[in-house]
């Protein structure tokens, strides 16, 4: 049974259920969120809310979206004990959930198919979308391959060239993948890039933003499209264990991992949840991505959230060994929990990562994406600090093939 | 009286549209920004729009991104902007309209921003991602001061969100002529003259209009339909053009090709 719910006691949260509880109507989380976009894209902005609330509510939508998650991209995803790296750990029990078997090998694809059954609904005719590990790219392209729709991929040079594999997948899928050269050539230069696209192109097409970031109403809909993951390990948990568990880990860079994940048991007080961020090479400015713990709030890319921004506004420099959370924002959501006090967000350094990385292959057979492997590295510092009856679920987001080559350079293979 | 108040005022009783040229300061530095108004000022330009510099702007196109990014480099901060518009109000009267991304309004403090940005001798501002709905109080605290907030209106802006923009603009409205980012066109839209034509009837704030304009023949024909015409891109390929000249070289040699540009606006 589902333990006694405890409701947040904040102004907004008024202890409706499930994703009817936050943002607002005009998509503020508390101070977070919202909608700062030029004029030119507006009328799209409430067009696609409109089209998504009323899809909501729309059984045969949720009757098709049910469909390809479950016959294209293979949920549910498995709750997998980790037994092995449970007992090196000593402590806790820990659990994976496998986002990392879902078709395209990472969660981004639960957004992907989603948006594109909504972009269809609209009558958009082309699809863009922007990429930094490239596991988005790869998920918007497949879905758009197996749906006939034109696609075109921001991507950072510096990204394309770490990975490598992706952009070719891209391409194999149909897609074109454009370059972005302008500023740090990554995440976040692909999605200024998309942006300026959608303000020429905003009639016919639908941008695809890949995580729970950017103006209203994606933070809410993309959580929306990822809260299967933590639907359903809420439901294999109970199986498993016959009760909830008490700490949650997952990555964030953007963050719909993790919100995915975290936000089914917010209203679950008694389970904790964690953030795991790009601490990078350390804490001086430019050589991490640690938004929560170290930014302040500010306005990037369409929303207010914390951000790495210097006193005049203009982004700060990043960096992380992992594409997929080099990124100077994170979503509004996470930004309101940790306002809140409902969920803490600590950072993970590239060395400690690429442990994890090594450490998870060698004892569990799977090779984790480095994004995921910020998490199974904090769970490995903090899992031993607890008693044997404690339950962690980390969140595998993806497959760390994709990382293979830039690790094995790192650790000075050449292959 | 706001001096834009007062400069479309004149220009009404003159049936002559404002010709509004845009420029990033600290492109190629901000000395050489403070002498290209001067000279825009004495060739005959109406109202300065002045784009401070910002890493990531949504809405620009490659030209005017190129411009942030050199200013940036340079070490353009907003504090040295208001200082120049500080200095240049010794010798100068010319309204001036700052065009600032949201990201570095909210940081500093939109109140306090805009405090400073009227002690600087600032007339207003557009802020080309913050729609109406987000900041009420932005458009409060610009009244008090005798300040104002320039909205933008787009192509694909619904009549219904045209009225509650136009409600809450103040000194003019800038009219975005093509549905994208700016940047250098060699045509604009078909329906251009018939959109502002519409767009002025449903206002009596002036409609200036931007965005794609980039020669003389252009600014002729919006300059027979709007109350303003603006030009950014075009005049910022022109100061990259001579980023290598020294700083007399540039000015003189942007400032013909403004004065071409207001020829033809003004007809």
């Amino acid at each position: 049974m589902v333990t006694t719910k405890t409701k947040v006691k904040t102004q907004e949260y008024r202890g409706l259920s499930e994703e009817a509880t936050f943002p607002d109507k005009a998509g503020h989380f508390g101070r977070f969120g919202g909608k700062f976009v030029p004029e030119t894209i507006m009328p799209a902005l409430d067009q696609l809310e409109k089209a998504y609330l009323q899809a909501k509510e729309d059984p045969s939508f949720n009757a098709e979206l049910e469909y390809h998650l479950r016959e294209y991209v293979g949920r549910p995803s498995t709750l997998y004990y980790a037994e092995r790296l449970t007992k090196k750990l000593g402590g806790a029990k820990i659990y994976l959930k496998r986002e990392d078997l879902n078709h395209t090998g990472a969660h981004k694809i639960n957004n992907t198919i989603g948006q594109i059954l909504l972009a269809i609904r609209m009558g958009k005719k082309r699809i863009i979308a922007e990429t930094g590990a490239g596991q988005h790219g790869v998920a918007t392209a497949t879905a758009a391959a197996m749906f006939g729709i034109e696609c075109d991929v921001y991507m950072g040079e510096e990204d394309i060239r770490r990975q490598a594999l992706n952009v070719f997948k891209m391409k194999l899928l149909g897609a074109r993948v454009i370059p972005v050269a302008s500023g740090s050539r990554t995440l976040k230069d692909a999605t200024n890039e998309a942006l300026r696209d959608w303000m020429s192109s905003v009639r016919n097409t639908h941008y695809i933003i890949g995580s729970v970031v950017g103006p209203h109403p994606y933070p809410m809909m993309v959580r929306d499209f990822q809260v299967i993951i933590g639907k359903e390990v809420k439901k294999q948990i109970l199986e498993k264990e016959h009760r909830l568990p008490d700490y949650l880990i997952a990555c964030v860079g953007g963050g719909s991992n993790s919100i995915g994940l975290f936000h089914p048991f917010i209203e679950d007080k008694e389970v904790k949840m964690i953030g795991v961020e790009a601490g990078g090479l350390g804490s001086e400015v430019g050589q991490h991505a640690s938004t929560l713990t170290s930014g302040e709030i500010g306005i990037l890319h369409g929303s207010a959230s914390y951000v790495l921004q210097d006193e005049d506004g203009q982004t700060l420099p990043v960096h992380s060994i992992s594409a997929g959370l080099d990124y100077p924002g994170v979503g509004p959501e996470h930004s309101y929990l940790k306002d809140i006090g409902r969920a803490e967000y600590v950072s993970i350094t590239d060395d400690e990562a690429v442990k994890a990385f090594q450490e998870c292959a060698r004892l569990e057979g799977i090779i984790p994406a480095l994004e995921a492997a910020h998490a199974i590295a904090y769970t490995i510092k903090f899992a031993p600090r607890l008693s044997k009856d404690k339950l962690i679920v980390i969140c595998l987001s993806g497959s760390g093939d994709k990382d293979s080559f830039e690790v094995a350079k790192k650790l000075g293979y050449n292959i | 009286m706001n001096r834009i108040d007062e400069k479309f005022y004149e220009l009404k009783a003159k049936k002559k549209p404002a010709f509004i040229p845009f420029i990033t300061a600290g492109d190629p530095d901000i000395q050489t920004t403070k002498a290209l108004i001067l000279e825009f000022e004495k060739r005959g330009a109406d109202i300065i729009e002045l784009g401070i510099p910002f890493s990531d702007p949504i809405a620009d196109g490659p030209i005017i991104q190129a411009s942030y990014y050199r200013a940036l480099i340079k070490g353009a901060k907003v504090a040295h902007v208001l200082d120049m518009v500080s200095e240049l109000r010794k010798k100068s009267e010319i309204p001036i309209v700052s065009m600032v991304s949201y990201s570095t309004v909210f940081k500093k403090g939109y109140s306090k921003f805009i405090e400073n940005s009227v002690m600087s001798g600032l007339d207003g501002l557009t802020i080309p991602d913050l729609p109406v709905e987000e900041n009420q109080e932005i458009f409060e605290i610009a009244r008090k001061n005798d300040f104002k907030v320039v909205c933008f209106i787009a192509p694909t802006t619904t009549d219904q969100r045209v009225s509650l923009i136009t409600q809450k603009a103040q000194g003019f409205l800038y009219y975005i002529s093509v549905v994208g980012i700016t940047g250098i066109r060699d045509k604009l839209p078909d329906d251009i003259i018939q959109n502002i034509n519409k767009l002025k009837q449903m206002t009596n704030i002036p409609v200036a209009v931007g965005f794609g304009v980039s020669t003389s023949e252009h600014a002729k024909l919006i300059g027979t339909v709007a109350d303003g015409v603006i030009v950014g891109s075009a005049i910022m390929r022109e100061i990259e053009k001579y980023a290598k000249k020294p700083s007399e070289e540039l000015v003189r040699g942007v400032g013909e090709f403004v004065g071409q540009l207001i020829s033809g606006a003004k007809g």
